[in-house]
């Protein structure tokens, strides 16, 4: 078991977050490796804040739902997961990839999970990012009077 | 006096099996789904989660379908729900500057760096009903795209800044006061008011903000920029003592520019307001911003002209629709020994005025 860089972690915790809990179930099929649970999947709410004016004093927006877990694998590996919404297997399943992640199959769980969820959250936010493009307002000056 | 009544429980019980029964409708009608709330009915669930203050749109397409469509009423069940979950923490301030916007637009400046991109509005719609959408199973070609490389889109009022021409939002990293939490205090302040204006009712807040536009505490706003979009969502993991994002929040908010003409200690520049609301939800975050920048007239040292957008107290102890409902709709439920004192009150005055009456003729 290896200590990851925590920037690496928070990427790849972020990218299980955020995946559609279906294709983390798709992509890690039970069964699922064998664990402990040190904090079964719970369902709470985050205080989501903002900023007065985007850039001044925070200040709270309201709450959004959120899953945590924690739990150890057979080899030791820690993993933790914060995943947005009620889906108890998402937070374990993110959990257990964050476990996967740090262990003797981080190479194995990086190229069949995580780099097919970035890919999708690439095409996700192109798509989208493209779709907001063809709405961009071309403006051009109309010929006035006073210019003739 | 109080005086306990008991009784009634048959009469509940049959209204609320004929109320699953209104609900449900016709039963030769397909029954809707929640999945179909979510999908369909978005700015619906938009406006109950930005006003139940959660952001969870299979939990508030649940509420809008529970409560029949009534808003109010699935706001309701949102709130109470809430209360139950646990507080895992509090996230750090979303960063609307990193946004990926859908929907971006200025008032102020046409050539805004980053482009003005409409998105699914309603605006330029002609507001005629299609009946196309009456007939099922609509076909409708998919949506235009333009294949593009993200581009920052930086905030409008950041160029108004580099000049000195419009007020500096003073950074903060404060923990805010929750109105949820500790009971709200007067006098406010902006972060507690805009946390309120949030989660205020719509309707009230639009009300607000139309009269300060009609001249009732006059705020000369333009929308210097409305930007819809999903942002990150990051929290610090107290078992990992860094943070991480946890996930995604659409959220629209708005910008506006307002004139000032400066005062003993500030030369004439312009200032802000600002609305941020969960989802797609543009007439909420304009009207929010506008009456944002309508309570900051003390801070600014401008007139108090008495006009009810001015008027802290008034705006923030009347926004909230929960709370609202709450103490309207309770003097429908049984008063009868209230309304008995009031009636020998009345009874005996009447006794006495008439007796007078017939004394003097």
């Amino acid at each position: 078991m290896t200590t990851p860089d925590p920037s690496q972690r928070q990427e790849w915790m972020g990218l299980l977050a955020r995946a559609p809990a279906g294709r983390l179930a798709a992509l890690m099929p039970s069964p699922l490796p064998p664990h402990d649970v040190l904090r079964a999947p719970e369902v709470g709410a985050v205080m989501v804040r903002g900023r007065t004016g985007a850039t001044g004093a925070p200040f709270n927006l309201g709450e959004m739902t959120v899953t945590r877990c924690s739990l150890r694998l057979a080899d030791g590996s820690v993993g933790h997961a914060w995943v947005q919404g009620r889906d108890k297997d998402h937070a374990r399943r993110a959990a257990i990839a964050d476990a996967l992640l740090q262990g003797p199959l981080a190479a194995q769980t990086r190229a069949n999970l995580l780099d097919p969820l970035a890919a999708e959250e690439t095409t996700r936010r192109a798509t989208r990012a493209a779709k907001a493009a063809a709405t961009k307002v071309e403006f051009f000056t109309l010929v006035r009077g006073e210019d003739q | 006096m109080y005086v306990a009544v008991k009784g009634g429980e048959r009469a509940i019980d049959n209204a609320h099996g004929w109320l699953a029964e209104e609900r449900r409708g016709d039963p030769g009608v397909a029954e809707l789904s929640v999945a179909q709330i979510r999908e369909q009915l978005r700015l619906a669930v938009n406006r109950v989660m930005a006003e139940g203050s959660l952001y969870d749109p299979g939990l508030a397409a649940l509420a809008i379908k529970q409560a029949r469509g009534d808003l109010i009423e699935a706001v309701f069940l949102i709130r109470a729900y809430r209360t139950t979950l646990p507080r895992l923490g509090g996230s750090a301030p979303i960063d609307t500057a990193a946004m990926a916007p859908i929907r971006r637009i200025s008032a102020t400046f046409k050539d805004a760096p980053g482009g003005q991109v409409l998105g699914p509005t309603f605006d330029y719609t002609h507001r005629l009903l299609d009946f196309k959408l009456a007939a099922e199973g609509g076909d409708f070609p998919p949506a235009a795209a333009l294949p593009s490389a993200p581009a920052p889109v930086p905030h409008i009022t950041e160029f108004l800044n580099r000049d000195g021409m419009i007020e500096v939002e003073p950074a903060s990293d404060a923990t805010p006061p929750d109105l949820t939490r500790e009971p709200m205090d007067l006098p406010t302040t902006r972060p507690l008011r805009l946390q309120a204006l949030t989660r205020g009712d719509e309707g009230f807040v639009l009300s607000m903000a139309y009269s300060t536009q009609r001249g009732y505490g006059r705020t000369h706003a333009f929308v210097g920029e409305l930007r819809i979009g999903t942002v990150a969502v990051e929290c610090d993991i107290p078992e990992l003592g860094f943070a991480i994002c946890i996930g995604e929040v659409e959220v629209t908010e708005c910008e506006t520019v307002n004139q000032f003409k400066g005062s003993k200690t500030e030369p004439p520049q312009f200032t802000r307001g600002y609305g941020l609301t969960f989802g797609q939800n543009e007439r909420k975050a304009i009207a929010m911003s506008l009456v944002d920048r309508a309570l900051r007239w003390q801070e600014l040292g401008e007139d108090f002209i008495g006009a009810p957008a001015q008027d802290e107290e008034f705006v923030l102890m009347h926004s909230d629709n929960v709370q609202a409902t709450g103490f309207l709709e309770h003097i429908k439920l049984p008063h009868y020994v209230d309304f008995q004192s009031e009636m020998e009150l009345i009874r005996r005055l009447r006794g006495k005025a008439l007796t007078q009456k017939e004394a003097a003729e």
